[in-house]
Parts: structure tokens; C-alpha cells; sequence
């Protein structure tokens, strides 16, 4: 039987105006990525909120495991130097 | 990794939850959070998509072109919102076309308001005041339910449903300031949807069954009966406005508590419409059972041209 279940799942992301980044707002089920855009075109830009659409295959997103967060960007949340906040600016210095 | 046990992962769950951090598709979470949502999000895509029936029945018969263009737009939207709860549902690990079938066959339930006829164009009016006003209500907290994907739906939902409530809301009051006829088919209208938009926000808080855990969860928010009286008190004023009448005797402002007090509300009649044997409850069934068989064809149309696409390509 053909069910839109054998049909792949799409995760879409939309421009919503040119020098703005494509952003993720959903999935569908779609035949193949021609189709996956028509959809998609017709499912979450109906008020014009996008000029660009992308669609990607759901199996083919590779996600980080959200049980290892805590370990996997430790050494990001440990190097507090990174930010401007962390040096001591005399008075008197400007534009820095 | 040292395991973790059961309980401290349901702590750690809760901690989260109580600290309003969101919950996110690939996040461990209790089986029973996971059952809840599944049978929440698909009975409410399953709401939005059965809800395009009593409207669609005036698409080809509303009274001009602008009507004919906003209802459809309307009830265009009434299916994109069903198609952003099937996404957030999939997210669970729940199968989009399971879930369906669970509609077709009586297992999953869905909004009891769609299962009242819609015989006159002031329904249309009625329902989009009534109705969507109502799930207005109950929706804009859900914008911040605990979950991440179906919070995000819900404040896509909640940006176009405002459209939905005013053109109805304008269709009330056109009829209202109407020929006498006119105004007589708006009051009809409000009285048959009153009690139904009443009844939509659930059992009384005391019969709710799943609400107590829903709550802790932040699944829910409100509890009904709060969502019930807020939806009178803003609702009573409009009908005012229009000229229309409330259809309760027992309708009175208590200046004291700063809320309206409304008469008893028919529960069984609720829980027959919800059991399945309300006015249209086995058409709009068999009106989704054959929208799926009789529409196969354009699935299966779609499948061959992608194929055929495909081999082009190759080619």
C-alpha cells in the first residue's frame, strides 16, 4: 500500500529574507525533494515568511547526543577567557 | 558512563522541567511524558484537520467572493496546522500515518465541537468567534508547554489563529446589524455553538483526569474551568456589543469575584458527543476514512512521477 509513511521524512529550513541565515521550522512527508519543497512552500510560507527554502532528508542529519552535552562542550563553558568580559580595561581606554 | 537509575533521570527530568528549560525531541523523558504528548499533539492535529469539515461545507456557498476567498484561506490553515502537529508528533518517535489510521478507527479522539452541523453561513461566523476563540484560550499558554517542538507549533498556530476568531467575528456582526432574518440566524448560531465552546475546554477541573500530572509536567498550564471562566468573561462583552444574546438564563456579573457566573453546563451531553455519538460524529469519520482511500490515487501519483524524476536523472 502507498502510504506517505513510506515516503522519506524532509526537516525544512526557510531564508526568511535575503542575509538572514535558513532557519529550521518543521518536517514533512514528501516523495522525493522537488515535491518536499512544493510542500513545504505551501505548508510553512503561507504568509510570505521566506524567500529560500531548503529540505533535507531526515536521515541524513547528524545530531550531537544530548545525554553527552554536559561532557561534549565542557571545554568551551572552562575558557571563560574567550570573552571580552574577562579582561580588566583601565579607565580611560576607549574604543576597545 | 556510570549508569544513571531511573529516578534520578525522572529527577533530573522534573528539575528541568520545573526550571522552565525546555525539552527537546532527542532529551531523555519519562515513557508516560512521551505517551501523554503522543496522545495530546496527534488529537489535536487530528482537532485541526476534522475541523476543516464543518467549514468547508460553505466554501462553495458563501455569500461572496470575499467570504469565499477568506474561508478558504482559513480552512487552508486549519490543515497546515494539523501538518505542524504531525511534525512535532513524529519528533516523539510516533508514526504520522499510525496515528491517522488511529483516527479512522475511533482509537484517537479529537475536538467534540467538530461534531455539530453547520447548517447555516452564520456558523461560520459562530465557529470562528466561538470556536477559535476558544482555541485561542487554550492555546496560547501552549506556547509555552514544556516541549520544545509542539510549544514552537503552537506559536505558529496562535500567530494565524487570530485572523481566524476576527473573521468570524465579522461575519457575526454583519449578520447582527442585518435585515431582522439576518440577525435571527446569528442569535440561532450563537446559541447552538455557546454550550459546545463552553464544553471545549474539558471536564471540570475534579473530572479531569490527566490534568494534575499534565500540570507538574508543564505540558498544561491553566486548568480548564480558569480557561472556561476567561474565555465567558471576555466572550460575554462582544455578544453585548453586537446585540446578541447569550443563551443562559443563569448569566450574571458578580461585581465581587469580577467574573461572570454562568449556568450548568451539560455534561452528558459532552461525554455522548466525546463517546462518539454526537450529531456528525460518523460523517466527518467517513468523510476522513474516504478523503484517505479515494485521495490514494494522488499519493500513488505522486510516488510514480518522483520515480519516474528519478530515473530521468540517472538516465
Amino acid at each position: 500500500m502507498s502510504n506517505s509513511s513510506d515516503w522519506p521524512l524532509w526537516e525544512v529550513f526557510i531564508r526568511s529574507k535575503q542575509g538572514l541565515n535558513h532557519k529550521h521550522v518543521g518536517s514533512l512527508r514528501a516523495p522525493d525533494a522537488q515535491l518536499a519543497i512544493e510542500n513545504a512552500r505551501d505548508v510553512y510560507t503561507r504568509r510570505s515568511e521566506g524567500i529560500s527554502i531548503w529540505v533535507v532528508e531526515s536521515n541524513n542529519l547528524f545530531a550531537s547526543d544530548p545525554q553527552d552535552s554536559d561532557a561534549f562542550f565542557e571545554p568551551s563553558e572552562s575558557k571563560v577567557y574567550r570573552h571580552p568580559t574577562f579582561y580588566d580595561v583601565p579607565d580611560g581606554i576607549s574604543h576597545m | 558512563m556510570k549508569e544513571i537509575s531511573l529516578v534520578d533521570l525522572e529527577n533530573r527530568f522534573q528539575k528541568k522541567v520545573d526550571s522552565e528549560i525546555r525539552i527537546e525531541p532527542n532529551d531523555w523523558m519519562p515513557e508516560e511524558y512521551r505517551r501523554t504528548l503522543i496522545r495530546q499533539i496527534s488529537q489535536h492535529a487530528h482537532s485541526e484537520v476534522v475541523g476543516m469539515l464543518p467549514e468547508g461545507n460553505w466554501i462553495t456557498r458563501a455569500p461572496n467572493l470575499r467570504r469565499k476567498a477568506v474561508l478558504l484561506a482559513k480552512v487552508q490553515d486549519e490543515a497546515g496546522h494539523g501538518l505542524y502537529l504531525y511534525s512535532a508528533v513524529e519528533t516523539l518517535g510516533a508514526d504520522r500515518e499510525q496515528t491517522i489510521d488511529d483516527l479512522h478507527s475511533g482509537k484517537a479522539k479529537y475536538s467534540s465541537i467538530f461534531n455539530y452541523p453547520t447548517p447555516t453561513w452564520a456558523d461560520m461566523g459562530a465557529i470562528g468567534w466561538l470556536v477559535d476563540g476558544a482555541a485561542i484560550m487554550n492555546q496560547v499558554p501552549l506556547c509555552r508547554c514544556s516541549y520544545g517542538p509542539y510549544a514552537r507549533a503552537m506559536v505558529r498556530v496562535c500567530k494565524e489563529e487570530s485572523f481566524h476568531q476576527r473573521q468570524g467575528f465579522e461575519i457575526m456582526t454583519v449578520l447582527a446589524q442585518g435585515t431582522p432574518e439576518q440577525k435571527a440566524m446569528a442569535q440561532d448560531a450563537l446559541d447552538r455553538f455557546w454550550w459546545p465552546a463552553l464544553m471545549m475546554f474539558g471536564p471540570n477541573d475534579d473530572e479531569s483526569k490527566h490534568s494534575k500530572q499534565s500540570m507538574k509536567w508543564k505540558i498544561k498550564r491553566f486548568s480548564n474551568d480558569d480557561l472556561r471562566q476567561q474565555f465567558v468573561d471576555v466572550t460575554v462583552p462582544q455578544a453585548k456589543l453586537i446585540g446578541l444574546t447569550i443563551p443562559d438564563p443563569d448569566l450574571k456579573w458578580n461585581e465581587k469575584t469580577g467574573h461572570y457566573e454562568f449556568g450548568e453546563i451539560n455534561w452528558d451531553e459532552f461525554w455522548q458527543v466525546v463517546e462518539g455519538n454526537g450529531p456528525c460524529n460518523f460523517d466527518r469519520i467517513k468523510a476522513r476514512k474516504d478523503a484517505k482511500e479515494k485521495g490514494m490515487w494522488v499519493r500513488k501519483a505522486a510516488s510514480a512521477h518522483a520515480a519516474k524524476r528519478a530515473a530521468r536523472k540517472t538516465a
